[in-house]
């Protein structure tokens, strides 16, 4: 299989998301597309399926609670048992409702703080990573979008130039 | 244009004819005297034996916890000074006399919880509506006829609201405990409460309040309904304008209104206890419990083919708001509980005595369960918020969660201890669930309901998330 990719550099998200669209119509596989801001309806025009990080942040919050309900108790009921709010019951049921603020907080900081440590890591962006961005432009104003090229190259130029392309540079995979 | 289906109707008078034989049983087999009330506890006694006894004593503790609690405060009820003086010459004459008037109220509470739940999911239908029409949504105008026939319940039921108000002041129920309680240290029943409370918490007051309140709330609906009709014959945006400054001005006169209610309707029940945020708090619970209605009413009417431009997006939405509105409950009624249970003051504290470690603690971590744990978890995943049954069952969890959050606010300070769910409260609920179906679909028929000339009507049709 060939590792050629075709690089369509857009100037504008509209006509970038109508060429997306064409393009997948004639099913041709699009690699990438880099934007120097989010497109609204570009990761379903792509046909990308949706992102699974909802569900990681609904674990990462059960996780924070479980942590926070064991650390609660640990200090507040186990090791140092104290008198909350005049009703000293040593109960961590009867207690609970004053643990709530920081259950609640708990819950929110590992939610926010590991969905983005896995967002991070999902997306391939650690300490010392290099920008893996075929063209600084896009980091403008420009919009790139990269098309597998299987043995059809000439068809695939002629449509991108016919979707209102301003530059189709025709690359080796590295 | 919607027709009332005749299925639909006859439910909805079964459902009133039902009710209305339970709640008349309820006052029918209410005590009359302080001899059947002696006879009633006597009769438990002997059917549950020993675990009726124990009971009565776990009850007398509670009971007596309260009163130390109270400490300098004359008791609850201005019967309960009787009480507390009788006691100590060791005759629990008062102590009778006390249970048969929380016994008496039983059928009254039945009937006030519905009927205020649903006259307030009424009026909060009509906030829903006041917001859209202020925020220039594009999304909901497919909703607004939905929207205007849920509040149709709003004059029959502030009428029945009035007319048990009325009664109340005439003495004709022992509903709220102050409207017996005097500011006169030297009179039998003097209330210490009253000293400071009693030029709110006067029986023409109340009622003069009550009228302003009920009036406030028709009188917008009636013209933000005419004018939403006459902008349809006309299609004249003029009256489109005129509805976002009658919603405005409404959204801030509910507001006022709502606060004064809450503190005179609900608050003034239990009157030694006083808290800032419960209106905001009760405000909360029927909101969600509007937009619930709301939901359900439309997902009822596209079921039936009568909302076709109707589409999952707009229930996707509704749900949203459902589940945004039970956390925004959670979060007042956390935030009044927490605070005054810690504080730890005795006034304050004794509210939630009953509540939460008390005989209302079932009903109490029960609605909690329902209005803020099953939410979350199942109105949490958006796919599930496309899905009518699934909106429909949420649905239903709530408002029966919000019907107990409504209970537990009266019953605690009404019936005391000795709370029941038996036919008097399930006959009122019918009822009410009955009358507010028969007038929301009958008001429903009134109009077309696609809103035709409104600005926004096309967004709202290809409305897509």
């Amino acid at each position: 299989m060939s590792s050629k990719v075709i690089h369509a550099l857009y100037d504008d998200d509209d006509v970038l998301l109508n060429a997306v669209k064409e393009v997948r119509a004639a099913h041709h596989h699009i690699d990438e597309v880099y934007t120097p801001f989010p497109v609204h309806g570009l990761d379903k025009a792509m046909g990308i399926p949706p992102t699974r990080l909802a569900i990681m942040a609904f674990i990462f919050g059960v996780m924070g609670l479980a942590f926070s309900i064991w650390f609660l108790n640990n200090i507040m009921i186990v090791d140092w048992p104290q008198n909350i709010g005049g009703k000293p019951s040593f109960s961590f049921l009867e207690n609970m409702p004053a643990f709530v603020p920081v259950m609640f907080e708990m819950t929110v900081f590992f939610s926010a703080h590991l969905m983005v440590i896995t967002f991070y890591m999902r997306s391939k962006i650690w300490p010392f990573q290099t920008a893996d961005n075929p063209d600084p432009r896009t980091t403008d104003d420009k919009f790139l979008m990269e098309v597998a090229v299987d043995g059809n190259e000439d068809a695939i130029i002629a449509l991108l130039e016919k979707t209102g392309a301003e530059e189709i540079s025709v690359k080796e995979k590295h | 244009m919607y027709t009332f289906s005749s299925r639909l109707k006859t439910f909805s008078l079964v459902l009133i004819i039902i009710g209305a034989l339970g709640i008349g049983y309820g006052f029918f087999t209410a005590p009359k005297t302080v001899d059947d009330v002696k006879a009633m506890m006597h009769d438990a006694e002997d059917s549950h034996g020993a675990t009726a006894a124990e009971h009565a004593e776990v009850d007398d503790h509670a009971s007596k916890v309260v009163h130390e609690v109270t400490g300098a405060i004359k008791g609850e009820h201005t019967t309960e000074n009787d009480h507390a003086a009788a006691s100590e010459h060791g005759d629990d004459a008062g102590h009778y006399e006390h249970v048969l008037m929380q016994a008496q109220n039983r059928p009254w509470t039945a009937i006030y919880v519905p009927m205020i739940f649903f006259l307030l999911i009424s009026v909060c239908a009509l906030v829903y509506y006041a917001i859209q029409r202020a925020a220039s949504a594009g999304w909901s105008p497919v909703l607004f006829r939905v929207m205007e026939g849920v509040t149709g319940y709003i004059g029959i039921g502030s009428l029945i609201v009035l007319a048990f108000l009325v009664a109340s002041a005439m003495h004709g129920n022992h509903m709220f405990a102050w409207m017996y309680a005097s500011a006169d240290p030297t009179a039998a029943n003097f209330d210490f409460a009253m000293e400071t409370k009693d030029w709110w918490l006067n029986i023409p007051g109340f009622l003069i309040r009550a009228v302003i309140y009920v009036s406030i709330w028709i009188g917008f609906r009636h013209f933000i309904l005419k004018n939403s009709r006459l902008q349809d014959e006309s299609g004249d945006l003029k009256y489109f304008k005129r509805s976002f400054n009658l919603s405005v001005v409404f959204l801030v006169v509910f507001l006022v209104s709502e606060l004064f209610m809450a503190f005179d309707w609900l608050m003034s029940i239990d009157h030694h206890w006083f808290s800032q945020l419960y209106s905001f708090y009760v405000f909360a619970s029927m909101f969600v419990s509007a937009i619930t209605v709301i939901a359900l009413v439309t997902i009822y009417l596209r079921s039936r083919g009568f909302l076709p431009q109707v589409n999952d997006s707009h229930i996707h939405d509704l749900a949203k708001y459902m589940f945004a509105f039970s956390i925004f409950w959670t979060y007042l009624w956390y935030a009044q509980f927490m605070l005054q249970w810690y504080a730890n003051i005795p006034e304050e504290a004794t509210y939630f005595y009953p509540r939460l470690l008390g005989e209302y603690q079932p009903l109490f971590i029960g609605m909690l369960i329902m209005n803020f744990v099953f939410p979350i978890l199942v109105l949490m995943n958006s796919d599930y918020k496309r899905i009518p049954w699934f909106v429909v069952l949420a649905g239903l969890i709530i408002l029966t969660g919000h019907y107990l959050d409504v209970f537990v606010m009266v019953a605690p300070g009404t019936v005391g201890s000795h709370w029941h769910f038996g036919i008097p409260e399930i006959g009122a609920l019918l009822f009410f669930a009955g009358l507010f179906i028969f007038v929301v679909f009958n008001s429903l028929t009134k109009a077309p309901l696609l809103p035709k000339e409104n600005p926004f009507i096309k967004e709202s049709k290809v409305f897509h998330y």
